[in-house]
């Protein structure tokens, strides 16, 4: 019980301190509204277009609006030392780091919802299957909040993990299907696409939004799990490497 | 001096101390910043770290509450060995680290309420604890204030309030009043006095010598990572109260003075502290008459001669080796930075 009063006063804290401040707001919905519109306004009000370029765009939100969290709630409050008090109250670890996460993940599918918002005043989404789309948006706002976890954690300046996640996201935009299918990318640039988890969480979003999914829901939350398993597991260990030395 | 309202120093060998530390030590790359520390901290007792900066004082609170792995050497706190796992006695324990580090966006009062969320207070509990802590360290004007707005003293004593929320049963104090302004630092003295008059063991690191010897019971010395010398303020202080300790000063004296003063008295030990001060120490008292008539007949001039009080800083100098000089440099050093 009182473990789960210090996750969700962690929680909310975070929301509270950071994520309603300008600069989050910036990244998590501006900018997401900026490619909406964008992309939106280039394709015309044909319904079919849009409905194409939604999962892209609904990714991108959810990456942008998450990543760029961990920079604060994490680098920041180990650059100012105030991270030391969470390391030093009686909290497991892992524990400690899924409430400094599932606030920027809640932010994530927040986020996932303004370009879905949007595209319901210009076309019809009767179509959607709502039923894989929720989860495969919870799924992709977790693994890139622990992306950006993994950056947060190996870095030790805020601008570092800025400049890190930037390193990794504007790379995500064209190899991971985003707007574009992986077939048509050039055959070498290919395996990379599979390196990252975005690929498969936006293949689940293009089966759920117009039906053109290209590998099994199955495998594609399965490998979305792992990838999840996998970047949380390292963000701790990298934690108890280089934090607690 | 002497109205130190506690009782006498715990004995080191309590069965049951609160903290129990052996062969402690902790190199950094280089730098062996702990080195084979062995001490005990009684239950209630308010026991502190002496030594100059670089001495390891932050590292061994480090090491003590979780923030850094020990390379070798043991600790239990409360019973519960935490060598290998520092989450096992965290629940316990209070840190005041060094530099304040509460969260700048947040105000006073939700700064405190968050840090006591951290050890499961339940929001009721937290919030009036918030309040009657606000209200002892004189902040409750501030409480709706940003964190990041205050000054120095006001950050400083947030931080202890921050510490204490949870009433723990143990509190670590990392140099509570370096780079504090005079006024704020008597009210943190008082407060760490009050806090340990109720009950709380408190361990304190410090570099001034008279803050170690006006809070504590029983101190450690440490220098390079070495514990040099442990034991009760009284007790470090008794082999001080034996001896006699005189300060001459003079003017106009010829250099060789202090070597013929002492060839002529050769039962007290002399010392040029510098060309005006003379130390005189003995075991039995010192009567002035001889020594002024003596030191002026060598046509030099004595302006002042008094009696030196017995003080943890000559104990200090003469086990560390370390200039008070030194120390006072320190200081200055700490207050400037921070
Ligand atoms: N994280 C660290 N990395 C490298 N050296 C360190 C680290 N922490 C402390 N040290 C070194 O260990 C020694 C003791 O430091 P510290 O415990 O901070 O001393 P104090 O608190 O007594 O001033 C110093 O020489 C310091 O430079
Ligand atoms: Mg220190």
């Amino acid at each position: 019980m009182k473990r789960w009063i210090a996750f969700w006063n962690i929680m909310l804290k975070d929301m509270r301190a950071y994520y309603l401040k300008p600069p989050n707001i910036s990244w998590g919905l501006i900018f997401p509204l900026a490619w909406t519109g964008m992309f939106y306004i280039r394709s015309g009000a044909d319904s079919v277009d849009i409905l194409s370029l939604l999962p892209g765009v609904t990714a991108i939100s959810i990456l942008f609006g998450t990543t760029s969290l961990l920079a604060v709630t994490v680098t920041f409050e180990k650059k100012n030392r105030s991270f030391e008090r969470l390391l030093m109250a009686p909290i497991p670890l892992e524990l400690l780091m899924l409430a400094k996460t599932s606030g920027a993940i809640l932010f994530g599918v927040v986020n996932a919802f303004v370009p879905i918002a949007a595209a319901a005043f210009l076309t019809d989404l009767s179509g959607v299957d709502w039923s894989t789309l929720l989860p495969a948006i919870v799924m992709i706002a977790i693994a890139s909040t622990f992306l950006g976890l993994f950056i947060a954690v190996s870095v030790s300046e805020v601008f570092e993990a800025q400049t890190f996640s930037n390193f990794f996201r504007f790379p995500m935009i064209f190899l991971c299907g985003l707007f574009f299918p992986i077939a048509s990318l050039p055959i070498f640039l290919r395996p990379f696409s599979y390196l990252f988890p975005l690929t498969y969480g936006v293949d689940i979003l293009h089966g759920a939004v117009h039906g053109a999914a290209v590998q099994t829901l199955a495998l594609n939350f399965a490998v979305i799990t792992a990838f999840c398993l996998i970047l949380f597991f390292f963000s701790l260990k990298n934690i108890h490497r280089k934090w607690i030395v | 001096m002497n109205k130190r309202p506690h009782p006498p120093a715990m004995a080191a060998d309590d069965p049951q101390p609160l903290i129990q530390v052996e062969g402690l030590t902790k190199t950094y790359d280089a730098v062996t910043a702990v080195d084979q520390i062995d001490f005990s901290v009684a239950t209630g007792e308010l026991f502190g770290f002496l030594g100059p900066n670089g001495a390891g004082k932050t590292t061994t609170i480090a090491l003590l509450t979780g923030l850094a792995r020990p390379d070798s050497g043991s600790i239990r706190i409360g019973g519960i060995d935490c060598t290998k796992n520092p989450k096992a006695a965290q629940h316990l324990i209070g840190v005041v680290p060094d530099e304040s580090n509460l969260y700048p966006e947040l105000s006073g009062f939700d700064n405190l309420c968050f840090c006591a969320s951290l050890y499961g207070l339940h929001a009721h509990e937290r919030r009036t604890r918030a309040r009657q802590l606000l209200q002892t360290f004189s902040l409750a004007e501030a409480a709706e204030r940003k964190f990041a707005g205050y000054s120095k003293g006001m950050k400083r004593k947030l931080t202890i309030a921050a510490g204490i929320i949870h009433h723990p049963r143990l509190l670590f104090l990392d140099e509570p009043t370096t780079g504090i302004d005079v006024s704020s630092a008597r009210q943190i003295r008082q407060l760490i006095a009050d806090l340990h008059r109720s009950g709380t063991t408190i361990f304190l690191t410090t570099h001034y010598i008279e803050e170690a010897e006006r809070l504590c019971q029983r101190i450690a010395f440490i220098v390079n990572g070495r514990i040099v010398k442990t034991d009760g303020v009284a007790e470090l202080l008794q082999p001080e109260k034996e001896k006699k300790v005189m300060m001459i000063a003079v003017a106009n004296s010829r250099e060789d003075l202090c070597s013929r003063i002492a060839s002529a008295f050769p039962h007290f030990h002399f010392q040029a502290s510098s060309a005006e001060q003379i130390r005189v120490e003995s075991d039995h008292p010192i009567s002035i008459g001889p020594l002024v008539r003596f030191i002026e007949d060598q046509g030099a001039e004595v302006m002042e001669a008094r009696r030196i009080q017995p003080s943890l800083e000559q104990v200090f100098v003469r086990v560390t080796g370390i200039e008070l000089a030194a120390m006072k440099k320190e200081k200055e050093k700490g207050g400037n930075n921070r």
